[in-house]
């Protein structure tokens, strides 16, 4: 063998091997159940996370003590991945994808059960937790989320009032005229997209289910065209036109910064942000690290009255899921229950409780005392809304569709509002022909 | 015949002095040192290039989603798409930004690795100094660049004290974003093609030089007659690298506006398609394109400048 052929016969060799890869995985349908004595579940489980800050500061391993009071055998450990979505996506290639994951958007719906150890079944779960078709294939749920978010505005409650608003406004129109008076009254930017971090652009999809207050604002994704008049979309994406093309926004919104947006809010440099439940918490401790009034945060719902009353919509966070190739699935299990029963991270981040019976957390009293309806959106069409929308590529969980908005509102880029939608709306509903025929 | 073995006999004797012909073990141990010496270069080379764009191309027949078990061949649909959608390749118009500014970060290269190989005083400094951005890396640039685009930021401050009182947004329109960003590309990659260019020119004898000097040429004739012939090849070979490069931007503008206001180069695009989309056989597809476009641009440009052997003396 000469040189020349020894190289091909290795390179030729290295062309052979991928055609083993990507199809492994025949595992189907394995259950996490529940462990019925504490003291006798043992492993170590590793819990991959997004939060990263709370690996750091060591919060995550006082809940990982707490847990091991009562299964003193099981070691948790934890992993917090920075692009979370991405990594566990190629991770998941392999085996080893930890024992607790949190289920990445990417994944089909139906793939759940190849990758996942089911919970237990729809019917006996939905009693005591919300969200469960969320993660229900063929009447099995996969997984649960910790915590339920609902979307909606924060605001600096001291701005607003300076600015002389003192009641939730209730159409759009009167939300930015709202911001216009801010604009007017005060030095505090009205509104702040974060354009650059993008995806805070992209929650503007969780307005959809609260305009109209409909639990089955997913089927019309689904079925419909968001981008007909009067759906929800349209009007969440008219009224941040409306807010960015009257110049109600920072002055540079492409070099924006979400960590000082926070510190910004809790000052009153900035009024408000369109961000979720969740995010209260966080502004509430910057506020804090900046010495200003954390009771300056509010929370507001989409300005948008269905019989007099405003709606919010409320969702799961991630939801936790059990590798179905890991070795200790009852303590995977168990760190699952424990967390979302027990462990209080829904009272430390102030975020509402994926139980059914729980209180409203303590925030949220504004949103009793109003009368705001909560609905909870019915996911049986999501994994077809997820498919249409990767398909057409419109990507409405994605930041560049309301990047490519708030560039055209501010003039960045040639067209008019009404054209942009209407190609969204084109290249949607021709997806959904597509995919029916 | 007893007549013939007897003499061979004889003839194996008297070839003693001659040294022994090496042993089969010998033999076969230089065979193999070489290979020896190329296993770890060439392992890694198969794991991390080739396999994987054997890969690609194979998942570019394919329908994979990126995660799913299950992929199916589709054939060419993939590449039926690419070529069948021209929006896919608007976003080329982007790397003419990248493309121009290749052509100044050449010329300003070309201009310092001249002055400095002459003898300057600090040369060795100011060749650390600009050949630093290259080593720092390309994500640590993006977000540096982000502080010194933002409104009131480094860049703002530094044009106020020269009393220029700017209100632009850097990264505000198209235009201006995408200007912005190839200048940062600049600062990044002139470092690399000044390296370069000191390299080859530091490798021209220096009694050219001397010869020309008597000879009465001032600095810009030793540059036109003696340095730019010299550096013909490393010239032509930079020239491939920026087209490439402006073809395949991806680090900066993908960490500083995420393709933002009209920013989106067809890498950022492709990974997109792979990552948002779950289309990772239209991606990949999409990927072997670019491959392929980059192939025929080099192939063109030998084709139009043939690499001849420059002889200077």
């Amino acid at each position: 063998m000469n040189r020349r052929t020894v190289l091909a016969v290795v390179v030729g060799a290295a062309l052979l091997v991928p055609g083993c890869t990507g199809t492994g995985g025949s595992t189907k349908g394995a259950d996490a159940a529940a462990p019925t004595d504490p003291s006798k579940v043992s492993g170590t489980i590793k819990v991959l996370t997004v939060r990263t800050d709370l690996v750091q500061d060591g919060t995550l391993k006082k809940y990982a003590a707490e847990f091991s009071r009562t299964y003193p055998k099981v070691k948790v450990e934890f992993e917090g991945i920075t692009d979370y979505e991405a990594e566990v996506k190629i991770r998941m290639n392999t085996e080893n994808y930890g024992d607790v994951l949190l289920i990445p958007a990417v994944i089909k719906k139906s793939d759940y059960p190849r990758f996942f150890a089911s919970l237990g079944t729809q019917q006996e779960r939905a009693k005591k937790y919300r969200f469960t078709d969320f993660t229900a294939v063929d009447g099995k749920v996969y997984g649960q989320s910790p915590v339920a978010v609902s979307p909606g505005f924060v605001y600096n409650k001291r701005i607003w009032k300076e600015a002389g608003v003192t009641e939730w406004p209730t159409t759009p129109a009167e939300f930015v005229a709202d911001l216009k008076a801010i604009k007017a009254k005060t030095d505090a930017v009205p509104y702040y997209t974060n354009f650059s971090a993008g995806w805070p652009l992209s929650s503007w999809t969780s307005v959809d289910g609260a305009v109209t207050c409909d639990p089955k604002a997913t089927d019309k994704l689904a079925e419909g065209d968001p981008w007909a008049k009067g759906a929800d979309l349209r009007v969440g994406d008219q009224l941040l036109y409306d807010i960015v093309h009257e110049g109600l926004i920072e002055k540079d919104p492409t070099t924006s910064n979400w960590e000082e947006s926070k510190p910004r809010t809790a000052k009153g440099e900035i009024a408000t942000q369109w961000l979720g439940t969740w995010a209260i918490v966080q502004f509430q401790d910057a506020a804090k690290k900046a010495g200003v009034n954390p009771d300056d945060i509010g929370f507001m719902p989409f300005p948008a009255q269905t019989d007099g009353k405003f709606c919010a919509t409320i969702g799961p966070d991630y939801n936790q899921a059990v590798n179905v190739h890991s070795a200790h699935k009852e303590a995977a299990r168990a760190w699952i229950d424990w967390f979302t029963d027990k462990s209080g991270y829904v009272e430390d981040n102030l975020a509402l409780s994926p139980l059914k019976d729980a209180p409203l957390p303590s925030v949220l009293q504004p949103y009793e005392d109003q009368g705001v309806k909560f609905i909870e959106l019915d996911d049986a069409q999501g994994a077809k809304v997820k498919q249409i929308d990767n398909e057409s590529e419109v990507g409405l969980y994605a930041p560049e569709y309301r990047q490519k908005l708030v560039d055209l509102a501010r003039g960045a880029r040639k067209g008019s509002l009404d054209d942009f939608l209407a190609d969204l709306s084109k290249r949607w509903t021709d997806t959904q022909k597509n995919l029916g025929s | 015949m007893t007549d013939t073995t007897q003499k061979a006999a004889v003839e194996v004797i008297p070839a003693a002095p001659v040294p022994a012909p090496p042993t089969r073990r010998t033999r076969v141990r230089r065979g193999v040192t070489p290979w020896l010496f190329l296993i770890a270069p060439l392992a890694l080379l198969i794991t991390f290039t080739y396999a994987p764009i054997a890969n690609m191309i194979a998942y570019s027949f394919t329908d994979w989603d990126g995660v799913s078990p299950e992929l199916h061949s589709t054939g060419v649909e993939n590449y039926r798409e690419v070529f069948t959608r021209p929006d896919l390749f608007e976003v080329f118009w982007v790397s003419g930004y990248y493309l121009a500014a290749s052509v100044v970060q050449i010329v300003l290269a070309l201009y310092f690795a001249t002055i400095l190989s002459f003898n300057v005083r600090f040369r060795n400094f100011f060749k650390g100094v600009l050949f630093f951005p290259y080593l720092i890396n390309g994500v640590a640039i993006g977000f540096v660049f982000l502080y010194f685009f933002q409104d009131g930021g480094t860049l703002d401050s530094v044009l106020s004290l020269f009393g220029v009182k700017s209100d632009h947004a850097w990264l505000g329109t198209p235009v201006s974003a995408n200007t912005s960003l190839a200048g940062v590309s600049v600062w990044r990659y002139l470092g690399l093609n000044f390296v370069l260019f000191l390299g080859a020119i530091q490798s021209i004898p220096g009694e050219l030089y001397e010869a020309a000097e008597l000879d009465g040429a001032n600095r810009w004739h030793q540059f036109r007659h003696i340095i730019a012939p010299g550096i013909k090849p490393v010239l032509t070979l930079t020239v491939i690298l920026s087209i490439s490069g402006s073809l395949s931007v991806f680090e900066i503008p993908y960490i500083m506006t995420g393709g933002a206001t009209g920013t989106e180069t067809f890498v950022i695009q492709t990974v997109n398609l792979a990552f948002r989309f779950n289309k990772t056989g239209l991606a990949s597809a999409a990927a072997v394109v670019l491959l392929l476009i980059i192939l025929l641009v080099t192939w063109v440009q030998r084709r139009l400048v043939p690499d001849d052997k420059v002889d200077l003396v």
